[in-house]
């Protein structure tokens, strides 16, 4: 693995969070963890994206800006070894039958492929979840074959159900509950991925493994 | 121990400061969409700061009684018998309405004792999207009772002190506001001059995630490919429609859409107050500025809340 880390950028988010932008997932999540346990006067919360990570402090409660900004930065680039982002593999059994899959048809047209080579495809590799956002619980995944990159659909749908396995540009994601979406929709999983009365409230966590496997119901 | 719901309005919702720490699991900040003036209501009231209240849209609300109460409430310029900013007593059997705002969007309103409804991921507001939270994770409907909790004082309701809140914090409303802004990070690929020179009119499709806006669109000098990344209330996205979108405390919380700026944090009160056929306008100040004028403001709340408890001691 490359030691040497592009200069770590921070940029301003309005005037109550900064975005810190990192080469990759890891260094995100990683700085994620590194800026929590520095536990630096301001900060509210973290919130990991996919090469980013968006910090969250109240003005008031910091003595200036640059130092701010300066703390952010010795932070994430000390060796803290509780730092590590433990990564669970997590299997999503999911269905890629007709009634549930709206788009196989579209996608395997897309990649040439017949709609069963596209789900064997889908299943064959391991996902990481890269981050969770646009609703409560939703795993974006890094990891899609190339093969099966499929555009967005131009007009959203206005619901797609819940626990709908989808694929968007190279992005794929599970919507946890129904929602509008543009992406195309391959299958369905009847695991509950958000729960509000649980803490977590999530199924899968930024850095997690994700397998699909596929199901005969 | 309760409030009833006797006519709901348009969209009641429980709401108290919003909920924090689960930002990096999709949950939304959500919370009053002025939390600055849910917390100034409970403060007048005898609350915690952090007390859960109701958010009101748009009016046409009726709201029963069962025991006494301290009410007070802020926001746009509603028509309501108890003037804005000043904590008023209720007796059991006494109603309270808002009926539709002259100038604004929405109002809070705090009551001694607050809104008991179970915590949730650390807060008691209403997630709508997500539907947890708050009353049954809905907005409130007509005939809902909606449990409230033990006043301070005992039994009674407090001592209604003799202090008003100033008037900036009580009504935010505006015809015609113009909202300061600070550049955000795709400023650049837009002529920004097109966001500051004109006004633009807010659309029917706004809602506690957004506010939408109609006006000459915003080009793009460059085209951009961008990674989603953090987005909060305040941050102005561009759609590649051209149109912006000024986000709100239920907007989600990573985006891919260009950021061309921000509203400042302290003028989010107005933008909560923008409803359909607004028309708005935004002014560019220095980031330094934003975080100055917003450490003062919290600076005056830390003072007027000392001093109401000193009033009340």
């Amino acid at each position: 693995m490359p030691r040497s880390r592009a200069k770590i950028d921070i940029v301003p988010l309005g005037d109550s969070a900064v975005v810190l932008r990192v080469p990759n997932n890891d260094a995100a999540l990683k700085a994620q963890r590194q800026i929590e346990n520095a536990q630096i006067a301001g900060v509210i919360e973290c919130a990991p994206a996919y090469d980013s990570l968006g910090i969250f402090y109240e003005p008031g409660a910091i003595e200036s800006f640059d130092q701010f900004v300066s703390q952010i930065q010795s932070a994430s680039k000390s060796r803290d070894r509780r730092a590590k982002v433990d990564s669970r593999l997590i299997e999503i059994p999911a269905s890629f039958n007709r009634e549930v899959a709206l788009d196989l048809g579209l996608v395997a047209q897309h990649a040439q492929l017949s709609p069963d080579e596209v789900v064997d495809l889908y299943c064959r590799v391991e996902y990481r979840v890269a981050c969770i956002g646009f609703t409560p619980g939703f795993p974006y995944l890094i990891g899609l074959p190339k093969k099966l990159i499929t555009p967005r659909h131009a007009t959203p749908r206005k619901e797609i159900p819940a626990g709908s396995i989808a694929i968007g540009g190279h992005q794929t994601g599970i919507y946890p509950s129904a929602s509008p979406g543009g992406w195309n929709v391959i299958g369905r999983t009847p695991v509950q991925l958000f729960d509000p009365n649980n803490d977590p409230p999530v199924l899968l966590r930024a850095g997690d493994r994700v397998r699909f496997t596929r199901s005969t119901s | 121990m309760k409030i009833d719901i006797v006519r709901a309005g348009l969209l009641t919702t429980v709401q108290d400061l919003g909920r924090t720490r689960y930002r990096q699991f999709g949950v939304s900040l959500g919370g009053a969409l002025d939390v600055h003036a849910m917390r100034v209501a409970n403060l007048l009231v005898g609350n915690d700061e952090s007390a859960a209240g109701l958010e009101l849209t748009l009016g046409g609300v009726r709201i029963r009684f069962t025991d006494e109460r301290l009410i007070a409430w802020c926001g746009g310029e509603f028509d309501v018998p108890v003037p804005p900013g000043h904590a008023a007593r209720m007796h059991a059997g006494d109603e309270i309405s808002f009926g539709q705002p002259k100038i604004g969007c929405r109002s809070w309103l705090a009551i001694s004792g607050a809104i008991e409804v179970p915590i949730v991921l650390g807060s008691r507001s209403t997630d709508l999207r997500a539907q947890f939270g708050g009353f049954e994770g809905r907005a409130l409907r007509d005939g809902d009772a909606v449990s409230l909790g033990r006043s301070r004082n005992g039994g009674a309701a407090a001592a209604i002190s003799s202090w008003s809140a100033p008037r900036e914090w009580t009504q935010t409303a505006e015809d015609e506001p113009t909202l300061r802004i600070v550049r955000g990070n795709e400023w650049e690929i837009f002529d920004a001059f097109g966001l500051t020179s004109v006004h633009f009119d807010v659309t029917p499709d706004s809602n506690r995630m957004g506010v939408r806006l109609d006006g000459p669109e915003l080009p793009r000098k460059e085209d951009v490919d961008l990674t989603s990344e953090a987005v909060a209330p305040g941050t102005i996205q561009v759609p590649p429609s051209g149109q912006p979108i000024v986000l709100l405390g239920d907007c989600q919380t990573i985006g891919g859409y260009p950021k061309i700026a921000h509203v400042i944090t302290v003028d989010l009160p107005r933008a909560a107050q923008l409803r359909p056929g607004d028309r708005v306008r935004f002014r560019e100040v220095p980031l330094e500025q934003a975080r100055e004028l917003l450490r003062q403001r919290e600076n005056d709340y830390r003072c007027f809340k000392t001093g109401l408890s000193l009033q009340r001691a």
